[in-house]
């Protein structure tokens, strides 16, 4: 796949006089087995004191970095400095001794442990073999109150929530007496609470002359905390920028390399595409010229709440028809729940999350046996828990899983292509399959859907999340498939591959498939959907019409409430 | 059966159920350390014989017996360098390799017996160790303290071994390798190293294990430990990776098997049924392995090689 940036390695912000930068790469170049160059020529340089945001989209190249400053990866080429002086880490240790220490997105914890002896793990301040617990966890609860990272310390990591964990590993940074800290994302995992309460803890740590290196590929997010901005694009550094002298639209167009405009989707005017703010009061609108109203806007009035399937002039393609299912665990999780969906059309499945979306997204796809009613395709009813019979009536699942369930990671993208195609395709002879025959057709999907890999024998592991899903996206649709069922298909996706996916089915829609779009990002399921039905407790609480609605309205249905 | 419940009888069948203990715990201690870092040992019991047919030998042309506990160990721990190549350096499949461990020994034990011995000779078994004052208690005395040093030596290391995994940066970093040992890599714990020394010890134990099975008997013969270091295995799940829980299940074989015996001499047991009253000890640990094993987690990446990177 052609990379088309015309940026290259660009200097970072000021390279005045005065103190060397806290950390800083040069040239920095990571390649990886199966010709991946995670890193291109990479420049970034960070002061001490000043919180540094990485920004890019998923797989541009911004862990892989992190992963070379803290000594996890060796670079291929180029130099890495702390305080001016070129260092050479050969493990994450000789980094800490440097005084620079990651907190992963996967938290590197040891569940049955304890706080404290997590935080001490590798580490002793005294030295010795002794280990004592009150020592340690009283030096663990002074560092906890000055930077507000409360955790007990005497807590098993395994009673602990994601944020809390979260904070054990952000303690053990503090208490290796980091000078720089660089976080993975991570504000992935926390409540918004959580969220202020981290970047409270980050500002005290700067204020004290740390360097926290903040990597996100949320505009809000880095609009609020960072001092000052480098973004990288496919492997490349493309520029640094001040905080105070840009803004959310510059550093999309920056981020993704293209006016996110011109990949804007159709339903714009459809319905109000609010941005729930997500942090602070900065929130900026990421699309620099479609109209974002604010959240709260009310568009019209409330629509027909009915919970019946509606009934104008062409037949449902899909429809169902009081169908009642059971969890996981036998427990009834859908009741009665009776929705059609037209040609062309796109039905949003609103609601908070674990109210019966993956179970009815199941159900549709045959992955899941119905108790009770009747899925129909057309005129053509489906037999309960026939995932087979479901694909043969042309029905294609995102599922919201993608790496359990989308796809066999370790298998090519080929394979993987074919994996529903094997029946019906040209790439086989009898029981043999035409590998040959199976990788053009790859290549012809990979180009069409933008797919981004080695090639067509690149193992989907290696992929990044976005072009995973574009795998799955290629195989699902490439069909040209009368029900689309797509659950949560932009989660963890970054903005470009988000709206990429949305385009798709979109695209999917006008070539007349029926589409239901599971989602628990209300904006996503607002812009795109044509009527919205919301999920409560295994039942349909109502059905809008998605220009005729409100967020409170929505919401109040979403809680139970209407 | 009225016989059994007389106070020399029932304190002679504890005394020999903690003799008969002694092997297994020793065996099942150096295992739970192993597996603790992640390193579960199916080859325990090759090693075992091993070692019981080194020590044998040695005894048997040096009279020393001494040497001969000493042998057993070494032979334990090179066959820890073996084992720990193999799983750990290797990355092997450690449930083949374990097997393949287990047959050369089971092999090689038989093959040098009969080479090397041919005719069995019963050697000087372990004289027992009567502790000043407390052998003298009434009851326990004789039940407890008129052991030989190998079965004290065993039991101390019990609280030696928690001490070492519940209160020692050592015994921390064999569980973070054994539970996440991607975390224990990122703060700098060598992985490799860790699991290296947690086999070298845990086969320098399965060593002594073999030799103080064979002090007991007084004899070697083929296949002496009749699959007692799949048991110690075994016990391994069943005390829950604790040193504790370890001691507790091999008492209870040991205890188990002493009282089969005992009945067996008394009569209690028909001769007919001899061989599958045996059997006993084994089932009942397997029985209780089934109620106390699955409540408690094993090592999150027990028998996982460590990969780093993606």
């Amino acid at each position: 796949m052609a990379t088309h940036v015309e940026t290259g390695p660009a200097p970072a912000g000021t390279a005045t006089a005065g103190p060397p930068p806290a950390v800083a790469a040069s040239g920095v170049t990571k390649r990886f087995t199966g010709g991946v160059v995670a890193n291109d020529r990479v420049t970034f340089e960070s002061r001490r004191g000043e919180v540094h945001a990485l920004l890019g989209e998923n797989g541009a190249g911004k862990t892989t970095l992190c992963n070379i400053l803290t000594g996890l990866y060796r670079p291929d080429e180029g130099d890495i400095s702390i305080d001016g002086r070129a260092v050479h880490f050969r493990s994450p240790h000789d980094a800490h001794a440097a005084g620079i220490f990651m907190v992963h997105q996967h938290l590197s914890l040891v569940d049955s442990l304890t706080v404290a002896e997590n935080v001490v793990l590798g580490w002793s301040r005294t030295g010795g073999v002794r280990y004592s617990p009150h020592r340690v966890e009283a030096e663990i609860t002074e560092i906890a109150e000055r930077y507000h990272v409360r955790v007990d310390p005497r807590a098993r990591v395994w009673q602990l929530s994601l944020g809390e964990r979260q904070r054990v590993d952000i303690l053990k940074a503090l208490y290796r007496d980091a000078r720089i800290l660089i976080l993975d994302e991570p504000t992935t995992v926390l409540t918004p609470a959580e969220i202020e309460q981290l970047f409270s803890s980050v500002r005290e740590m700067v204020a004290g002359d740390r360097t926290v290196v903040f990597i996100s590929h949320k505009l809000p997010e880095v609009l609020e905390i960072a001092d000052r901005v480098t973004i990288l694009r496919k492997g490349r550094s493309v520029t640094t920028v001040e905080r105070a002298g840009t803004d959310a639209s510059q550093l999309a167009r920056l981020m993704v390399g293209h006016d996110l405009a011109e990949g804007r989707v159709r339903r714009a005017t459809a319905g109000s595409g609010s941005q729930a703010p997500l942090v602070g009061p900065r929130t900026g609108s990421f699309f620099p010229t479609g109209g974002v109203p604010t959240a709260g806007t009310s568009v019209a009035g409330i629509g027909d709440a009915s919970g019946a399937v509606d009934s104008p002039a062409p037949a449902p393609m899909l429809r169902l028809d009081a169908v009642c299912a059971d969890g996981d665990f036998g427990r009834q999780v859908l009741f009665d729940v009776t929705l059609g969906i037209r040609p062309g059309e796109i039905l949003g499945i609103a609601g908070v999350a674990g109210n019966g979306q993956r179970e009815l997204a199941e159900v549709i796809a045959g992955l899941r046996p119905h108790t009770k009613g009747s899925v129909r395709v057309g005129d053509e009813p489906l037999t309960s828990g026939d995932a087979r019979g479901a694909i043969e009536r042309g029905i294609a699942f995102v599922p919201e899983d993608r790496m359990g369930t989308g796809v066999s990671p370790s298998l090519s993208v080929t394979e993987n292509l074919i994996l529903k195609a094997y029946r019906s395709g040209a790439a086989h002879a009898g029981p043999v399959l035409l590998m040959s025959r199976a990788d053009a057709e790859a290549v012809s999907l990979m180009e069409r859907f933008d797919i981004r890999a080695s090639g067509p024998h690149a193992l989907v592991r290696q992929l990044s999340g976005g072009n995973v899903q574009k795998v799955v996206l290629a195989r699902e649709l490439s069909s040209e498939p009368r029900v689309v069922i797509a659950a949560s298909p932009t989660r963890g996706l970054d903005v470009g591959a988000t709206e990429y996916v949305r385009s798709v089915l979109v695209g999917a829609a006008e070539r007349g498939a029926a589409i239901m779009l599971i989602s628990e990002d209300l904006d996503e399921i607002v812009e795109l959907s044509d009527r919205i039905a919301v999920l409560y407790e295994g039942r349909v609480a109502g059905i809008v019409d998605a220009g005729r609605c409100t967020y409170e309205e929505l919401g109040l249905m979403m809680a139970g409430a209407a | 059966m009225s016989q059994f419940f007389t106070q020399a009888i029932l304190t002679a069948t504890v005394a020999s159920g903690i003799a008969l203990a002694t092997p297994f715990l020793l065996a099942s201690l150096g295992e739970t350390i192993g597996q603790r870092s992640g390193v579960i040992n199916l080859g325990l019991d090759g090693i075992m014989l091993l070692s019981a047919f080194t020590s044998y030998y040695v005894a048997l042309n040096t009279g020393n017996l001494g040497l001969a506990v000493l042998s057993g160990v070494g032979v334990g721990f090179l066959m820890g360098i073996a084992t720990a190549f193999i799983s750990v350096t290797l990355k092997a499949e450690q449930g083949i390799s374990g097997i393949g461990v287990y047959l050369f020994g089971l092999g090689l034990s038989d093959l040098l017996f009969v080479k090397l011995v041919g005719t069995p000779l019963p050697i000087a078994s372990l004289p027992a160790f009567r502790i000043p004052v407390l052998a003298d208690i009434p009851i326990l005395g004789p039940m407890l303290f008129q052991q030989t040093l190998l079965v004290y030596f065993a039991f101390l290391l019990v609280p030696v071994v928690t001490f070492i995994l519940d209160r020692t940066t050592y015994g921390m970093k064999i569980k973070a390798a054994g539970e996440n040992p991607a975390a224990a890599d990122s703060l700098g714990v060598s992985v490799a190293r860790i699991r290296w020394s947690a086999v070298l010890i845990g086969c320098s134990m399965a060593g002594l294990a073999g030799t103080s099975l064979l002090l007991y008997d007084g004899i070697f013969q083929q296949n002496l430990t009749q699959s007692e270091g799949f048991i110690a295995v075994a016990l391994v799940y069943f005390g829950a990776w604790t040193a504790v829980g370890v001691m507790g299940g091999s008492l209870l074989y040991g205890l188990v098997a002493a009282v089969v015996l005992a009945w067996k001499a008394l009569g209690i047991i028909p001769l007919s049924a001899s061989d599958l009253a045996a059997t006993a000890p084994a089932v009942l640990t397997v029985l209780a392995l089934l109620w106390v094993g699955r409540r408690f987690r094993q090592p999150a990446v027990l028998g996982k090689p460590y990969e780093r990177g993606e």
